[in-house]
């Protein structure tokens, strides 16, 4: 009985570890952030360091057009080919693309970068314009980032809707194409909102791929059309903390930069999980 | 009528939707796998890199793996017994609950927070200096969710009856959870964990943060030591590289990284499926 | 029915006055949540004997029968009043060790729940946990185990293979085995034939009367004709309340009660 309760505690202790990171990463970060988190911070037009000036509006700015850009772009492709693999395709062919598709999930995000500096970035300078890097890149890049995850999740979803619905409806004379659209999306439509807004969450942290497209300006600028270079929130933090020096503003403003992109992440992942989510069991 | 074509009509648009994922998702393996065959020799497999872009990738490819096993050595007895405690002996009530909350949080969390947070912690208030151990801890603590999820999963697919059965021989929970539980879970929990492995293997900003700089000469030899990894090395080569080999190089580092990416994402799937039909039998 | 009685002939020839009260329930009630699940038990199984609790499906049968290994102890919303006594020690008492309890009742459960893994593991599951035996005294104790439940020679040249390959009734077989390898007592069976085909009931029903000359055994049954087959004694019980328990040939010659003679003719249940 005592060893019972010994390895009980143990394991609550274990368990209690992911909460103890997450609270001091808090921590940590306010720690160091906070005193940058002042309205010339967030709303500042010019970010330059060495004129210690600190203002991330622009860099906002990219990153929502990025990130937006590139959910529309997962979406178009990723919702419809999640309702052929659930609806429309034969077992086989969906087991084929299914198991490709998870496979893909969690490529590295540099390799993905690479061919992203490689192949899109000259593609876009010689057929589109610019100098290639560009919010453009960013979109496909991201895009392909997330596009996995998103139709292995929303593809789960689709299939979670008891066949009994679909079977109902079909017996109704309904069409496939009426039978997903009236019963099927509608019931799984909570599960797809949610994987969207995960997605959303994931392509705003998302740092390597996205930083080696967009080409990081040295003081960056409100971006007027899709050819623009922008700055990303995650790729300043990468580029610019190995020559920030240890206790000065620059580095308390990186800080402060990962807490805006702390509280925006964890503000969509409650969204999705404790919002959609549970509107959906009720 | 009318419905039949608007059938048909969605039917197409799907196809060319589907046919558009099935073609953009494997381009990049495609692609790496074409340019980086050639690179692989064995020089540039057990060569050090010199003068940047130049030589081979053995220090990285071995930091990798220490990376990817010292993390996993932390990580995964956490996770386990994480979710042997969620799953097994939590109530659901306030305490679960958060704890639940923050696990998602964790999961959730972007690389460059974890990473800050890593450089910060380890790196700066633990003195541990930009090292493998700090690299490793930081990438647990970004493992450390997706262990949790899949063996939480894992464990619950474990019919209660076999509980039962243990428990009305005079087991005690923990005896049962050891003997009976966990033997039957093992193979989701281990998909599970090859599966974060994966993850850890190809993440770029976290080792950026707390590893080092990614161009080490030298395979780590003790736990402070910088050590160098491929994914960083591919970002600094493909970044910064200016000469024809740098590029080769970069090929070749990012097939290796691939290989050993898909090795674990492989046989996780595999090990997944082949259990799966197991439990279905 | 009157073929019932036929096979009943011997158990009305026993006389229970003879026997034991091995397992003794006073003023048992026991709720899960709010729902009062046991009303008042007071009852008395008798040793070496066949008791059979039947009655309609949600009747408290199967926990009346999980609360002599205090199994519903795992469940955390269940609560308890009143005592069980096994031969004369009250189970319920504070210090009781429940994992030494269970040690002495074995329990069959209604789907063949053999564990992931060999025969001869299944088996040697339980004596392992105790440390009970190794090596050849272990096996020395899977053979017997497995004879008694008339099973060693269907699987005496594959006790390394997977318990999973086996039939439904074998595997059942397989349980029972596991249950008699810790040497127990009292055998508490929950309906142990509703997942099996009817020749695999007629196996098992002819090992039970085999076991009651060693043990103890407890049986829970929606099944009238099996309860009336195997069982000396039979209890009806009827929304957590025992409703009549006595003799089988007398419950079910000359029930006492209208509901279990509604029960016994078919009218409900």
């Amino acid at each position: 009985m005592r060893t019972e309760d010994i390895i009980s505690k143990i394991l609550f202790l274990c368990a209690s570890f992911s909460a103890v990171i997450v609270f001091m990463i808090t921590v940590f970060l306010l720690q160091e952030g906070v005193r940058m988190l002042n309205p010339s911070f967030l709303f500042g037009k010019t970010w330059s360091p060495h004129r210690e000036l600190f203002g991330i509006f622009p860099t906002l700015v990219g990153t929502l057009c990025v990130v937006a850009g590139a959910v529309v772009i997962a979406t178009a492709i990723g919702i419809p080919s999640a309702i052929f693999l659930s609806e429309f395709s034969p077992f086989w062919v969906r087991n084929i693309i299914k198991s490709s598709v998870e496979l893909i999930v969690g490529i590295p995000s540099v390799v993905i970068g690479f061919f992203g500096l490689t192949v899109l970035v000259p593609f876009i300078r010689d057929n589109v314009g610019g100098r290639g890097e560009s919010i453009l890149a960013g979109w496909i890049v991201l895009a392909f980032m997330i596009l996995p995850n998103l139709i292995t999740i929303a593809e789960d979803s689709l299939r979670a809707v008891p066949r009994s619905y679909r079977e109902a409806s079909l017996a109704l004379g309904a069409t496939r194409w009426q039978t997903v659209r009236n019963v099927v999306l509608p019931s799984a439509s909570s599960g797809i909102r949610a994987a969207l807004v995960l997605g959303v969450g994931r392509a705003m942290g998302e740092t390597m791929a996205v930083l080696m497209v967009v080409g990081n300006p040295e003081t960056p600028w409100i971006p007027l059309g899709i050819l623009d270079r922008v700055r990303m929130l995650t790729s300043t933090i990468a580029i610019e903390f190995s020559y920030a020096e240890w206790g000065s503003s620059h580095q308390y403003a990186l800080f402060a930069i990962g807490v805006v992109l702390f509280f925006m992440v964890t503000a969509l992942n409650f969204i999705a999980t404790f919002v959609i989510r549970r509107k959906n069991i009720q | 009528m009318k419905e039949a074509q608007k059938e048909k009509a969605v039917r197409g648009l799907l196809y060319v939707t589907v046919g558009l994922s099935i073609v953009i998702l494997p381009i990049i393996v495609v692609w790496v796998i074409a340019n980086g065959v050639g690179a692989i020799s064995l020089g540039f497999l057990t060569g050090r890199p010199y003068r940047f872009e130049y030589g081979g990738i053995f220090p990285q490819i071995m930091g990798s793996i220490y990376l990817v096993s010292l993390c996993t050595l932390f990580g995964a007895p956490l996770g386990i017994a994480s979710a042997i405690y969620l799953s097994e002996y939590a109530s659901d009530n306030v305490v679960t609950r958060t704890v639940r909350f923050f696990t998602e949080t964790l999961a959730g969390m972007p690389s460059i927070v974890i990473g800050l947070f890593g450089l910060e912690f380890l790196v700066y208030y633990l003195k541990l200096k930009t090292s493998l151990l700090a690299g490793a801890i930081s990438l647990s603590f970004m493992m450390l969710p997706w262990t949790i999820r899949a063996s939480e999963e894992a464990i619950n697919v474990v019919p209660k009856e076999y509980r039962e059965a243990s428990l009305a021989m005079g087991a005690t929970k923990w005896q049962t959870i050891l003997r009976v539980v966990l033997p039957a879970a093992i193979p989701g929990i281990m998909t599970g964990v090859l599966l974060g492995m994966g993850k850890a293997i190809g993440e770029t900003a976290v080792v950026w943060l707390t590893a080092g700089s990614g161009l080490e000469a030298f395979v780590p030899r003790t736990l402070k030591s910088p050590t160098g990894s491929l994914p960083m090395y591919i970002y600094l080569i493909a970044t910064q590289g200016h000469t024809a080999e740098g590029l080769q190089n970069a090929f070749g580092a990012s097939l290796v990284l691939l290989v050993m990416f898909l090795a674990m994402s492989v046989s996780a799937l595999f090990i997944r499926n082949h259990y799966l039909r197991r439990l279905g039998s | 029915m009157s073929n019932t009685y036929m096979i009943n002939g011997d158990a009305a020839a026993f006389s229970p006055r003879l026997a034991l009260d091995k397992v003794v329930f006073k003023g048992f009630n026991l709720w899960y949540g709010d729902n009062h699940v046991l009303k008042d038990i007071d009852i008395a199984i008798k040793s070496n004997v066949v008791t059979a609790f039947m009655g309609p499906s949600g009747c408290g049968k199967s926990t009346l029968l999980r609360s002599i290994d205090r199994m519903n102890d795992i469940i955390p919303s269940c609560k308890t009043e009143g005592d069980v006594y096994i031969d004369g020690r009250n189970i319920y008492e504070p210090d009781e060790d429940v994992y030494e309890l269970r040690k002495t009742v074995g329990m069959v459960f209604q789907k063949p729940n053999p564990f992931p893994m060999s025969i001869y593991d299944n088996i040697a599951y339980g004596p392992r946990l105790h440390k009970m035996a190794s090596g050849e005294g272990l096996d020395k104790i899977v053979e017997e185990s497995l004879r008694g439940a008339v099973l060693w020679d269907e699987v005496k040249d594959r006790l390394q293979e997977n318990a999973f390959g086996l039939s439904g009734g074998q595997q059942q077989r397989v349980c029972i085995a596991r249950a008699l390898s810790i040497n127990p007592d009292i055998i508490l069976m929950d309906e142990p034939c509703s997942a099996l085909d009817p020749i695999a009931t007629i196996k098992i029903e002819a090992l039970m009367r085999e076991l009651k000359d060693k043990y103890t055994v407890v049986l829970v049954t929606h099944n009238l004709q099996q309860a009336a087959r195997v069982s000396e004694m039979t209890a009806f019980m009827y929304i957590g309340e025992i409703i009549e328990f006595g003799a089988t040939s007398d419950v079910f010659e000359n029930p006492q009660n209208e509901l279990t003679e509604n029960y016994i003719t078919g009218r409900f249940g």
